[in-house]
């Protein structure tokens, strides 16, 4: 592995950890889609601190994105408390006109400059170690990299200082404001670590990248585990895996990076979905027929008891006859038969059926209850 | 020169003019429908999800034509819908986080196939990007002829499924209660939204296309509160839009169309929300109207008491004694009482009531 491969791996999972930390609380607040508004209303900020400095490497477009970001939550929240439109329109009508005003600053102003809009959107990670931090000789290593480590840390530092508030305001946010802490000052705090972390992540891998990052591991996460703590470790663990494996998927490819990693992050979210343990489809799956067999295996039981101890028993208690009573197939009735001996309901001789006391009761209980 | 000869003579802008008008009118109209169930985003994942769709139509059939490409942006488009549903149903993510993910991981895999696309040797490729930023300049007379013409089917249909789409709009419950097929009826206006979306995406492009959805319908809501009509002003704004912002960028130089229609459909909604029946302004002008006619009955009940402890009916009182009572000043109010008859100005400026006053005291 070079240099360069090495450094980009590393930017992508210190994006990836930062992206999913912050994502981890959009998700469980229901607000998920403000990364894609943010995501994408940033270009705004950075177009407008792009005229204003007139150069892309200034720290004062990462600001100014960092500001449009809240403008844009902001917004979304002024037209929302208009009660004109319910909230899922307002973000539909802020983001997509911030970001009209930032293609058209763009396309105006900074034509054949490298602030296109296909870099805001689609992001090039493989161009991320070319652009280095140097100063007194020294080469501190990619700009991308120093720039995200700071936000993770940063996200990290107040995330941990606020975890109560945040918890608290997250899952009651009544109770929230009932105890004084102050929801509105949170939420802003919140989206203002979003945007910045937005930017910083938009600016190494693009800002589709980013959405996918701040939902895909934390929603897997949420379908493995409970509690917020773990939910956090779980999502930057996800998000880290997916990092790594998006870029060599995309080395095999010779693909867009940004683009595997997503996918890597849809792939993953898909794997909880099937095989997450007690909440998974498959699980579902195998519940579902556990509890058909043991439905069965009650009616079977209930069956043998109607008719135990009458003339008609030595016919109707046969296995061979389950079908025709109960519609079983006998390969079903079958396994129904092996399921009620294993737990120790009905005994058979020469495939006549008997309840032992076991299957008794249990009929008992099924039909009294 | 007037509009209507730049229509005629400039064959690229009456091009692009009618095709804008006819996507503005088809994404305005089914635009109602999500903006009034709450869907308003689900135009946002369907436009990204048909990335994808659109270079696997590619991929397998090795033909840009427009209705190729629109065919497998529909598809990639209504299979991330349905995604979108399968795991709000089965799982306990809820659904900001289910269209995010969806519309994210479509993107990504539609890049990858781009961008595993575009390093194939031949370059006949070149111009599927178009349909992320949309490329409104390239679109030709067969594109608006395949968008005009797809568009008016999906009209047909809802004109034909209107009382089934009226009631899934509102009352679901209500509709499935009388037998109607409500679970059907969603799959198929999801279809519609899907077409809508499609035949805009190179016109306007992904991310601008969930703005064509959401803002004509936003607007046209607060003009009326009903759907026939809130659908027909949508369809009418979405065109408005669409034909002036086609026309701006082809007169400003360098203002790229699908940001033009865009944002003249946000200063349509803007307008809309302060000028509108239900808007802001009237809001505002019937909150002060009903403030200062609070004021005046508190001032006229403050009188009627400040008579009875001093001095019985008739007594006088400055108006700044009224206003001490309520801390504010009561000026305003005693000259609106005054116009009504209620209250009377004495020789020294000193306010009392009338007896129709004293009447209307005692009344309130």
């Amino acid at each position: 592995m070079t240099q360069g491969q090495l450094e980009i791996q590393a930017i992508a999972v210190v994006t990836a950890v930062a992206c999913s930390l912050v994502g981890t609380f959009l998700v469980l607040r229901r607000q998920s889609l403000l990364s894609d508004a943010i995501g994408h209303s940033v270009l705004v900020g950075i177009a407008v601190a792009f005229l204003v400095t007139g150069t892309t490497t200034s720290p004062l477009l990462l600001i100014g994105a960092a500001l449009t970001g809240v403008v844009t939550v902001a917004l979304v929240q002024l037209v929302t408390s208009t009660r004109l439109v319910r909230e899922d329109a307002a973000i539909g009508l802020v983001f997509p006109a911030l970001f009209s005003i930032g293609v058209i600053i763009v396309s105006r102003y900074a034509d054949g400059v490298h602030l296109d809009t296909d870099a805001v959107l689609l992001g090039e990670l493989a161009f991320a170690p070319f652009d280095r931090l140097e100063a007194w000789g020294w080469d501190f290593g990619p700009a991308s990299l120093l720039l995200m480590g700071a936000v993770l840390v940063v996200d990290a530092i107040v995330v941990a200082v606020l975890w109560k508030e945040l918890k608290l305001s997250t899952f009651d946010p009544a109770l929230a404001l009932a105890l004084g802490f102050t929801p509105v000052v949170l939420d802003y705090v919140l989206m203002s670590l979003v945007s910045v972390t937005a930017v910083g992540a938009f600016n190494a891998v693009g800002s589709i990248l980013v959405v996918a990052l701040m939902i895909a591991p934390p929603a897997a996460a949420y379908l493995l585990t409970d509690g917020l703590g773990r939910l956090v470790v779980f999502a930057g663990a996800i998000a880290a895996g997916s990092a790594l494996g998006g870029y060599w998927l995309a080395v095999a490819l010779d693909a867009s990076i940004a683009g595997c990693i997503a996918a890597c992050c849809g792939i993953a979210f898909g794997l909880a979905w099937l095989l997450a343990p007690g909440r998974g489809l498959v699980a579902a799956i195998r519940r579902r027929a556990r509890q058909r067999l043991e439905f069965a295996q009650t009616m079977l039981a209930i069956h043998l008891a109607n008719h135990e101890g009458l003339p008609e028993a030595a016919v109707e208690n046969r296995v061979g006859h389950l079908g025709e009573h109960l519609r079983w197939d006998s390969d079903f009735a079958g396994r129904v038969v092996r399921g009620a001996e294993r737990r120790g309901l009905v005994v058979s001789s020469a495939d006549v059926l008997s309840l032992t006391d076991l299957g008794r009761t249990v009929a008992q209980e099924a039909v009294t209850r | 020169m007037t509009l209507a000869t730049f229509l005629v003579d400039d064959y690229t802008l009456r091009t692009v003019a009618l095709g804008a008008v006819a996507l503005g009118f088809v994404s305005g109209a089914l635009g109602t429908f999500a903006v009034l169930r709450r869907q308003a985003l689900l135009g946002d994942a369907i436009s990204h999800a048909a990335l994808p769709g659109v270079v696997f139509a590619y991929v397998l059939l090795g033909t840009k034509g427009s209705l190729a490409l629109m065919v497998g942006a529909a598809v990639a488009g209504f299979l991330g819908t349905l995604l979108v549903s399968a795991i709000v149903r089965s799982t306990r993510v809820k659904e900001d986080a289910a269209l995010g993910l969806v519309l994210s991981v479509f993107f990504g895999i539609g890049l990858v196939l781009l961008t595993w696309v575009q390093r194939r040797p031949d370059a006949s490729q070149a111009g599927l990007d178009r349909f992320l930023f949309g490329q409104a300049a390239t679109v030709l007379r067969e594109d608006v002829v395949t968008i005009a013409v797809v568009g008016a089917v999906a009209l047909v249909v809802v004109a034909l499924a209107w009382k089934h789409l009226k009631v899934l709009s509102f009352d679901p419950e209500f509709g499935a209660s009388l037998g109607l097929r409500m679970r059907a009826t969603e799959i198929l206006l999801t279809s519609l939204l899907v077409v809508a979306i499609v035949i805009g995406l190179q016109m306007v492009g992904a991310v601008l296309m969930s703005a064509m959805i959401v803002a004509p319908a936003a607007a046209a809501r607060q003009w009326t509160n009903r759907l026939g009509a809130m659908t027909i002003a949508a369809a009418g704004l979405g065109a408005a839009a669409g034909v002036t912002g086609a026309v701006a960028s082809s007169q400003v130089e360098r203002l790229p169309t699908g940001p033009a229609i865009v944002l003249v459909a946000t200063f349509l909604v803007v307008v809309s929300f302060l000028l509108a029946p239900r808007g802001l302004v009237v809001r505002a002008m019937r909150a002060r109207r009903a403030r200062s006619r609070l004021g005046t009955h508190v001032v006229l009940a403050d009188l009627a008491a400040l008579e009875r402890a001093h001095g019985g009916p008739g007594r006088a009182h400055p108006a700044a004694t009224v206003g001490l009572l309520e801390e504010t000043d009561a000026t305003a109010a005693l000259v609106a009482l005054e116009r009504d008859g209620l209250v009377a100005r004495d020789l020294e400026g000193n306010w009392a009531l009338t007896d129709r006053g004293r009447v209307e005291a005692r009344r309130r």
